[in-house]
């Protein structure tokens, strides 16, 4: 199986005024092609910032990132601008839709930059909202949907333009139980059913049981152990 | 087209906001054109005059009149086509408010101003007549006054009663020819002095001069003066145009300040549309991350912002320049005519207001594109409004 992320002891850190706040400690991860894994770790242990990293939407002060082949850390704005759009989908915690664009509006936005026609564009949005159980919401503004309504809206977006990765920092944390069920059902699905690799920050012990891998991070440092506590239930 | 779209539904976002923003605009528009038209109107005079007319008065002031010796010794100066004269008659018709321009002239007062445009068979009765009289389509259309009608004056430079009969009506030929004056024959008003007030007889107001060659003008209003030096009566000649502007010069520092007005209120609503455009780039920061990290580019921030900028902004001048013709129409009836004899909204003014409507468009969306460009998205989750 090959490797779609690879991270080189890679360091991240930020400035505030002269002072240095250093985030992420030389870190190596690789993460196979088809993998879910849950990152977990306490608040401000860097997962979010090791996710971005990833995601192509920050960049390390140390180190290297091969995400789905290419050696992002070396692109320039507009190339790594058109490898997001090309390799990842993102998924955040609050949603992050544009309120004043309906489901189907929201959905097509990184349809806008492929050189899809009209047509085809409605049908991958189509499609891909029948997937997250909206068929019938199309046409929805954001805050006419429930929260869970509002993430499968922001799945749907994440995946209409099928990346070969899928980021999620939080997708649960903001929605009540059931929802994060669905939610999380619903992630399952796209890394079996559509082979996606997904990457899930979380909070959540329960909802990282959904992954197939956990991995820790701890001030900065991914501690050891791998866990693959749902291959059980994979088998 | 989405993008279009989008702008769209973004300005609609804070329909109050954007909708105050678009009135101010229009405000403003309104505000620009009326002011920069009562500019235009005040220095018409000056534009109006012809370069190639001097005007010759006594040279203390031009309330003190001149022999009507002088036109014979003019019309002997080389290079002057033509000497006509103008005597200020005053005086009141019905009431003191009926203000219009009532002048006593030389017969040849039509050839020395060509754009007083008097119907040749009118021309024609008016000059065999003493007491007739011709009247600019405003004032005539003011008091209805019809050909043949009887005016009567009471006179107050000029003291008595004094009857006219309207003998022509003349059409302004240019919009900013002033079509508010009443014209008749110096004659007529000299033949009663002589009568009745024997020392005012022969007096003239001011002479036109009409030249050859409105180069010449300096040195044939140098020989008209120096003809008249050391007489009792000396006498001051200018072209017409430094005439009017002396006249203007006591209004300029007026005129300087309503420039200066008019150009402020640009400034003032560039503020306001910039505020609203900050206000709503702020409130919007995480959707520009959202934008960038789907894969959107700078090209794309910029034409999000700057098009709604832009939509704001014509809209409001759109609105104010609509609006501004029936207010300035309005403000034209409540002025009285003869105060600013053409009061119009000059093609410039136009072409002024639109671009500074567009401008500000730009400039208000300066500091939000700035601000979207340099901020990173990561930075831009983070943010909390
Ligand atoms: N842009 C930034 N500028 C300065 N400091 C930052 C920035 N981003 C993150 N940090 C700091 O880096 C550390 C790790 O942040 P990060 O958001 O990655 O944590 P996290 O593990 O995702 O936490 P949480 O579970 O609360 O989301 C925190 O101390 C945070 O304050
Ligand atoms: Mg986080």
């Amino acid at each position: 199986m090959s490797e779609i992320i690879e991270v080189q002891n890679v360091s991240k850190s930020y400035w505030r005024d002269s002072l240095e706040i250093s985030v992420l400690h030389n870190i190596s991860l690789k993460v196979n092609e088809g993998e879910f894994l849950a990152l977990m770790g306490p608040s401000g242990s860097g997962k979010t910032t090791l996710l971005n990293l990833i995601a192509g939407i920050d960049r390390p002060t140390k180190g290297k990132l091969i995400v789905a082949g290419t050696d992002i850390a070396a692109l320039g704005e507009s190339a790594l601008a058109k490898w997001r759009a090309a390799s990842v989908g993102f998924v955040f915690q609050f949603y992050n839709l544009i309120p004043v664009l309906t489901a189907f509006e929201n959905v097509e936005l990184p349809l806008l930059l492929t050189k899809l026609s009209k047509a085809e564009r409605r049908k991958h949005v189509e499609d891909t909202l029948e997937i997250v159980g909206l068929g019938d919401r199309i046409h929805h503004y954001p805050k006419q949907l429930s929260g869970g309504q509002e993430q499968r809206v922001a799945i749907a977006r994440a995946i209409v333009t099928d990346p070969v990765l899928l980021v999620a920092d939080e997708p649960t944390g903001d929605l009540d139980r059931a929802s994060a069920e669905e939610i999380l059902t619903l992630m399952e699905r796209l890394n079996k059913e559509f082979k996606k690799t997904i990457m899930m920050v979380t909070h959540d012990p329960h909802a990282a049981q959904r992954a197939r891998i956990i991995r820790h991070l701890e001030k900065g440092d991914l501690t050891e152990g791998v866990e693959y506590e749902n291959i059980k239930a994979n088998i | 087209m989405r993008i279009l779209k989008l702008i769209y539904k973004n300005t609609l976002r804070h329909k109050l906001r954007s909708s105050l923003t678009i009135l101010g605009i229009a405000i403003a528009v309104i505000a620009f054109g009326l002011l920069r038209t009562v500019v235009t109107a005040w220095s018409v005079g000056v534009e109006a005059a012809a370069a190639d007319r001097l005007i010759t008065r006594h040279s203390v002031s031009f309330i003190f009149p001149l022999p009507y010796s002088y036109k014979e010794k003019i019309e002997r100066i080389p290079g002057v086509a033509e000497v006509s004269f103008s005597n200020w008659f005053g005086g009141v018709y019905k009431d003191k408010n009926n203000f219009f321009a009532r002048m006593a002239v030389a017969d040849n007062i039509f050839d020395a101003y060509p754009e007083y445009e008097v119907p040749k068979d009118q021309l024609d009765v008016y000059n065999k007549e003493r007491n007739s009289c011709v009247v600019g389509k405003d004032i005539a259309s003011k008091y209805n006054f019809k050909l043949g009608d009887i005016i009567t004056m009471e006179g107050d430079i000029y003291p008595g009663q004094w009857d006219f009969v309207v003998r022509g009506i003349y059409q302004p030929k240019y919009k900013t020819t002033d079509g508010t004056q009443m014209f008749f024959h110096w004659e007529y008003l000299n033949e009663r002095m002589t009568k009745e007030m024997p020392g005012r007889a022969n007096d003239v107001g001011w002479y036109i001069i009409k030249i050859k060659d409105p180069s010449q003008s300096a040195t044939i209003s140098e020989k008209v003066d120096a003809l008249f030096k050391n007489s009792t009566a000396e006498t001051k000649t200018e072209t017409e145009r430094a005439f009017n502007q002396g006249f203007l010069a006591s209004t300029g520092a007026i005129i300087t300040a309503m420039n200066v007005m008019s150009f402020m209120i640009i400034g003032i609503i560039m503020l306001v549309l910039g505020n609203t455009m900050i206000m709503a780039s702020r409130e919007r920061t995480r959707e520009y991350a959202v934008f960038k990290t789907l894969g959107f580019s700078g090209k794309h921030m910029i034409g999000l912002i700057l098009g709604e900028s832009m939509f704001i902004a014509c809209l409001g001048s759109f609105a104010g320049l609509l609006l501004v013709f029936p207010i300035v129409g309005s403000f034209e009836k409540f002025i009285p005519k003869t105060f600013f004899p053409v009061f119009y909204i000059e093609p410039i003014t136009l072409i002024l207001a639109v671009s500074a409507a567009l401008f500000i468009g730009i400039a208000a969306s300066i500091f939000p594109i700035q601000r979207v460009l340099n901020t990173k998205i990561v930075e831009g989750f983070r943010f909390v409004g």
